[in-house]
């Protein structure tokens, strides 16, 4: 298998903080992978340091084929090379509706200049319904996206990330606040993303990453402390030392 | 599924239509074309007004729309009036020295002239030379290409500056009120070339056309204002209607987001603060002509606040609304400053509006942040929603 990502001994600080620390990780081109480990643990850098947000200070991030050094890109242009990312925080244009914060999203041009002459297909049209269909809003597209309950939020920049059609997918604890119906959906989004890209999790909680049955990646101050399936990574002595047994 | 301009906005074509209305109502009433109801002064005042709305249509778009609170934008709006003020005071003051000199016994070498109108021009500021800068002054078209190009590049590199820095916020306003002062501070300079805080003057006289009546030109700037208006309000709808009016709404929303959604952020805001300065620009082309006179006093800070004042005042991301808070404030303005609000006799105490005006403009601005947060423009929306119900 090829890798998609490959993050060769990263390292930063913060005002002498080491919170990256000679980290290294790779991922495949069609591959789930669930990065778990206790706050502080450098998941939520690791995700700034590939989507271009802050700069190591030092290893190599490449990514794709033919290989893009994404340290020399701005987070537009890592966006742009195929790289979604999904934060925390539900963050979705609220005052917007469904179908415009659908079609924004969607991987056309991006460029000031072309969308300002940007007209509508009818195969962007059926493509942000079918999009609307797979996360469920297909009843909501009318509706201005800051009515939407917290977990249909959630969705809908699912869907914007997967309308982007990324190549590798972060995404920051996606079932922060979630109920439980809302997580198997969710669960069942995430896995059907797998089957035609990358996808990164980071998630707190188990129970969550149980469901997402894949590899496992524990991070501790900055750098991998184990890799496997979850039952591997939870019988190690350290995993439960540093992360479990607490 | 594509909507036409006026069905996803039809406040575009109510707009348009109260603006040709009011247009012709004026031009009919004018003295210039008309019955002589309505005086040159007042169809000056109300062209200037139309300027003003256009100038807030920018402000709208570039803090209403894309989040940039530009308090600056009205160096812009100066620039443009001293490109085509340059123009217009070189070629009458040529005319005239042309004229003075035709009474000599042999006719005015090319040198001569040119020294006729460096006095002429320079005298004020100790001066008889004509500056580099009025190089083009004597080219019409190359003074209006001027117009759009000296604010549009001073807009570009100024915002290619800041917004690749990541200035943003509040940090981004005090940049752009530096930019207006120091603009200012510059032009008051008399050796800026541009006549220090004289400025420049006579600009309400067209060079060859002394002999049309002020009635005329007056109502000739005010169609050319109306016609300014129209087009930019037209151009304004049409660039937030699509694609690109959700991408800058996003980027006022959330600009992180968007950034990583793969848009470059900065290019678009750079788009978006040009495009306004040079519509900021042609709308100060077409008042200065309106007011006769530019100064460095005009692009002072405080202009540009006032800006701000009316966009929010009339309600912000929705383009009438600009419109109706310039036309208002504007107006009020100048009814309560030019002397024909009556005073209010209290006793003890008279309170005269030439003074007062400002403070009751302060408390509106209050009153209305405070209760009508979208402004006078909101009060539409629950017109609307009224009538959907």
């Amino acid at each position: 298998m090829s890798s998609l990502l490959e993050v060769t001994s990263i390292s930063v600080s913060f005002d002498g903080f080491k919170a990256i620390n000679n980290l290294s990780f790779e991922i495949g081109e069609q591959e789930l992978r669930a990065i778990i480990g206790p706050n502080g643990a450098g998941k939520t850098t690791f995700m700034d340091i590939v989507t271009g947000k802050t700069r190591p200070d030092e290893g190599r991030v490449r990514f794709g084929e033919p290989q893009l050094d994404l340290l020399r890109l701005s987070e537009s242009q890592i966006a742009r090379a195929g790289v979604g990312r999904k934060f925390q925080r539900p963050t979705v244009f609220e005052a917007q509706s469904v179908r415009d914060n659908l079609m924004m999203a969607l991987s056309n041009d991006r460029l000031p200049f072309s969308v300002l002459g940007y007209r509508a297909t009818v195969e962007d049209g059926s493509r942000v319904l079918a999009l609307a269909e797979e996360i469920g809003l297909s009843d909501e597209l009318d509706r201005i996206a800051g009515e939407l309950s917290h977990g249909q939020k959630q969705w809908l920049e699912i869907g914007m990330l997967l309308a982007q059609e990324p190549k590798l997918l972060l995404v920051d604890e996606p079932a922060a606040g979630m109920t439980l119906g809302e997580r198997e959906h969710t669960t069942d989004l995430l896995r059907r993303a797998a089957e035609t890209r990358a996808v990164v999790v980071v998630e707190h909680d188990m129970e969550f990453v149980r469901r997402l049955d894949c590899k496992v990646t524990v991070l501790h101050e900055g750098s991998v402390l184990a890799e496997g399936s979850l039952d591997h990574v939870t019988a190690n002595a350290e995993v439960i030392d540093v992360y479990l047994g607490r | 599924m594509q909507r036409s301009l006026f069905a996803q906005q039809p406040s575009v074509l109510i707009f348009i239509s109260l603006l040709a209305i009011f247009t012709i109502v004026i031009t009919v009433l004018s003295e210039g074309f008309g019955l002589g109801l309505v005086s040159t002064s007042f169809v000056k005042i109300l062209g200037k007004t139309l300027c003003l709305c256009l100038i807030a249509i920018a402000m709208d778009l570039v803090w209403g729309y894309c989040g940039i609170l530009s308090l600056g934008h009205f160096a812009f709006f100066g620039l443009g009036g001293y490109m085509i003020g340059m123009w217009l005071m070189y070629e009458r003051t040529k005319d005239i020295v042309i004229a003075s000199l035709a009474s000599a016994e042999l006719p005015p070498t090319a040198e001569e002239i040119r020294e006729g109108i460096g006095t002429q021009i320079f005298g004020v500021v100790g001066g008889a030379e004509i500056p580099v800068v009025w190089y083009f002054a004597d080219s019409l078209f190359a003074q209006l290409a001027l117009v759009v190009l000296v604010p549009g590049l001073l807009a570009l590199v100024f915002g290619w500056l800041a917004f690749r820095s990541r200035v943003t916020g509040v940090y981004l306003s005090i940049l752009t009120q530096a930019m207006t002062l120091a603009l200012s501070l510059y032009l008051f300079q008399n050796d800026s070339g541009l006549r220090g805080n004289n400025g420049l003057s006579g600009l309400q006289n067209l060079p060859g056309l002394t002999d049309v009546p002020q009635s005329v030109v007056s109502v000739w700037f005010f169609l050319a204002s109306a016609l300014a208006l129209g087009l930019g309000y037209l151009l304004a709808a049409w660039v937030v209607s699509g694609k690109f009016g959700n991408v800058i709404r996003a980027i006022r929303d959330d600009e992180t987001r968007i950034r990583f959604m793969g848009y470059p952020v900065e290019a678009y805001k750079l788009v978006v603060f040009t495009l306004t300065a040079v519509i900021a620009a042609i709308a100060g082309a077409l008042y200065y002509p309106q007011a006769g006179i530019i100064n460095p006093a005009e692009i002072a800070p405080i202009a540009s606040i006032y800006l701000a004042v009316w966009v929010a005042i009339g309600g912000r991301g929705r383009l009438y609304g600009a419109v109706i808070g310039a036309a208002t404030v504007s107006l009020l303005s100048s009814w309560f400053t030019g002397g024909q609000a009556p005073s209010i006799p209290l006793g003890f105490y008279t309170i005269n509006w030439v003074d007062w005006w400002q403070v009751l403009l302060g408390l509106g601005f209050v009153l209305v942040t405070l209760f009508m947060p979208k402004g006078i423009g909101g009060l539409f929306d629950r017109l609307v929603r009224k009538d959907a119900a």
